[in-house]
């Protein structure tokens, strides 16, 4: 019986201790910050999260295969501008439902086909996605600036609202779809012969190759499939804000990097769980939403952001180092 | 000669090196701005160019080094705005201060900066994007909080007075003139070059970013190698803060956030390779010179500037795409001998 508990923990030790910070992030804030536990805070977590999780599930991909993905919150962007244009030349608020789904539908090829050109760049030229995606980060930019000349898009049929704010018995439908999406993901990269591609691609690409796996194939649907994704958070960004806005989440770049790293995914590549990563993005969304109620300066929270990257970073080079010398 | 049948066979007029294809194409584009429009040509335009990338330069060469030593450091930038916060400040504290000072100062905490960064990469063996990615929103969010936004316009005056090197009336009429920054750009420079290919350092340097392994069981001390990369590209960073100070006459805390992606682009687009062991000074200015020459000419052409940066971003895609021509090339070829599979397939 003791045997078997040890094994379970020994398994679960990653999520576990992740449980126990949230406690103690729970605790915290509890304590310091009066409004905290109250349901109106879970109730906005529970609407915010979604962006942030959608787009933290973006970069969990390319980071499996032993990349990174810097374009993801302006693939966002773009794949919304798509469908903002496609729902303006429907006739705006009057468009129907049938130009909402060719404006989702458009949204989603965007992202796939900015995701495309990175992964055919990264797989059959082998450039560095770094810089790969940094040059389709600011060619993306660039084209939103322009296509924008830096304003909002407005103006959608009051319906799609509904996906933004609306709720399924209780429960907030943006959270729903992330549910949906973060079950795709987890199955896919544990069930499928794809996720397994990944993961090998993520530790040792060329051994891989040699293994007899199409490695490019892997590296151009991992593009493509974070390009979605991505694209997926650009609409839902859309219809929460019923408005769409170049620029919108760039600060998100570097919490979702975060919560990759928090929820113990290696920065190498090879080695991350879904569900880890998932249970890291709630700590990050109640962290942030705890800062917000303790009335924190926004910079000083984007300098904390980062001390707390740097922290979670240290803490997992300690944590390695007592577990090489711990026996067993 | 090459071999037949190697890659770059028959093609013996091309140039083979980055910096050779760089120079091609510089010298193409200006020959092209230099039709299109009546003002990029003149020795006013080029001199302004010239003053204008100064502090682009200068912080390319010091993030080559990063570069060529293996790292990436995406901090530098917003590092150059703190300097220049703290520079101000203590002169100021101090009475007044000159030149000499401002610069001791000023390398004095973009060394102390980057030796952040080293630190935190060598000792806890953070991966170099990671940690620039943190720092960089631990200064930017600092400097922002603790300046609360404002800019300082009340600097002293030897950093306000525009020191003119060089000038002299063109035949058109206008005044072409060298400044200050200028100089201090080509002093960086030098001493870069020397440092990298001249000293020993600079070679334990390249050796390190090939093969940091390889190079510590040779016996080279990786961490001062650590301390040295980043302390140069933080030294480089507080010189061209206060250079950029100087030129535009305040310091504004939000100046310079964004530029480390146009300097990183424009060394990247000069054939230093992410990743460690290859890069060149020259290959880095010439980066510079294109990134900043297609911002003018677009600008000179009267393209809106909200299409600059989705050109430099197209420029940097194409640019990466073409230096790993190997495997372009090996793309197109299994392209097209899968088209002429499916084609004998339809014949057959």
């Amino acid at each position: 019986m003791r045997a078997a508990f040890t094994r379970l923990l020994r398994g679960q030790g990653e999520i576990l201790g992740l449980l126990v910070f949230f406690a103690v992030v729970l605790v915290f804030f509890g304590l310091t910050t009066p409004r905290f536990l109250a349901a109106g805070t879970f109730q906005s977590i529970a609407f915010q999260l979604p962006e942030l999780g959608l787009l933290t599930l973006a970069m969990l991909l390319p980071i499996l295969s032993g990349g990174l993905n810097l374009a993801i919150t302006f693939t966002a962007n773009i794949a919304g501008l798509a469908m903002a244009w496609v729902i303006q030349l429907g006739g705006g608020p009057e468009a129907g439902l049938m130009m909402v789904l060719l404006g989702t539908a458009a949204a989603l090829a965007v992202g796939a086909l900015a995701g495309g050109v990175m992964g055919v760049v990264v797989a059959f030229v082998g450039a560095h996605p770094i810089l790969v995606s940094l040059a389709m980060m600011i060619f993306l930019r660039g084209l939103g600036e322009f296509l924008t000349r830096g304003g909002d898009i407005s103006g959608f049929p009051p319906f799609i609202a509904t996906i933004g704010h609306g709720t399924v018995f209780g429960i907030p439908l943006p959270l729903l779809i992330l549910l949906v999406a973060a079950l795709l993901w987890q199955v896919l990269l544990g069930r499928s012969r794809f996720g397994f591609s990944t993961y090998m691609a993520g530790s040792n690409l060329e051994a891989t190759r040699y293994s007899g796996i199409d490695t490019r194939r892997v590296l151009v649907l991992v593009y493509v499939l974070s390009g979605v994704m991505s694209a997926v958070a650009g609409i839902l960004m859309l219809t929460r804000f019923n408005s769409v806005r170049v620029g919108h989440g760039e600060a998100y770049l570097l919490i979702t990097v975060l919560a990759c790293f928090l929820g113990g995914v290696d920065p190498f590549g090879g080695f991350g769980r879904t569900a880890a990563v998932v249970l890291a993005l709630v700590i990050l969304q109640t962290i942030a939403s705890g800062l917000n109620l303790m009335g924190a300066h926004q910079h000083l929270a984007t300098a904390l952001w980062g001390v707390f990257l740097i922290a979670v970073m240290v803490g997992r080079w300690v944590w390695q180092r007592w577990s090489w010398r711990a026996p067993g | 000669m090459p071999e037949p049948g190697m890659p770059g066979a028959g093609r013996r007029w091309l140039p083979r090196s980055t910096e050779g294809w760089l120079t091609l194409v510089i010298l193409v584009f200006g020959g092209v701005l230099g039709l299109a429009t009546d003002t990029f040509l003149t020795f006013a335009n080029l001199f302004d160019l010239l003053n204008i990338s100064a502090f682009n330069a200068i912080m390319a060469v010091g993030l080559l080094v990063v570069l060529v030593a293996g790292g990436i450091d995406i901090s530098f930038a917003v590092a150059a705005s703190v300097v220049q916060y703290l520079t101000a400040v203590t002169v100021m504290q101090l009475g007044g201060g000159n030149w000499a000072i401002g610069l001791v100062l000023a390398s004095a905490f973009g060394f102390m900066l980057g030796a952040i960064n080293a630190s935190l990469i060598y000792y806890f063996r953070i991966i170099s994007i990671v940690v620039t990615i943190a720092t960089f929103n631990i200064f930017f969010g600092l400097l922002m909080f603790f300046t609360r936004g404002r800019s300082i316009y009340d600097l002293p005056d030897w950093l306000l007075d525009r020191i003119i090197v060089f000038e002299f009336e063109t035949p058109g009429g206008d005044f072409a003139f060298l400044t200050l920054p200028v100089v201090v750009m080509m002093a960086v420079v030098v001493a870069t070059w020397l440092f990298l290919n001249r000293s020993s350092l600079g070679r334990q340097l390249y050796a390190m970013g090939d093969n940091a392994e390889g190079a510590r069981r040779v016996g080279i001390n990786i961490a001062a190698m650590h301390f040295l990369a980043y302390g140069w590209l933080g030294v480089c960073a507080g010189i061209g803060g206060l250079m950029q100070a100087h030129y535009v006459q305040e310091v504004v805390p939000n100046a310079l956030y964004g530029r480390e992606l146009d300097v990183l682009a424009a060394v990247v687009l000069g054939g230093a390779r992410l990743g460690g062991g290859r890069g060149t000074i020259l290959g880095a200015l010439l980066g510079v010179t294109l990134v900043t020459m297609t911002q003018n000419g677009l600008n000179l052409m009267g393209v809106s500037p909200y299409a600059f940066q989705m050109v430099v971003g197209l420029v940097i895609l194409v640019a990466i795409t073409m230096s790993n021509l190997e495997g372009l090339e090996a793309f197109i070829r299994r392209f097209r001998s899968g088209r002429a599979r499916a084609e004998a397939g339809r014949q057959g």
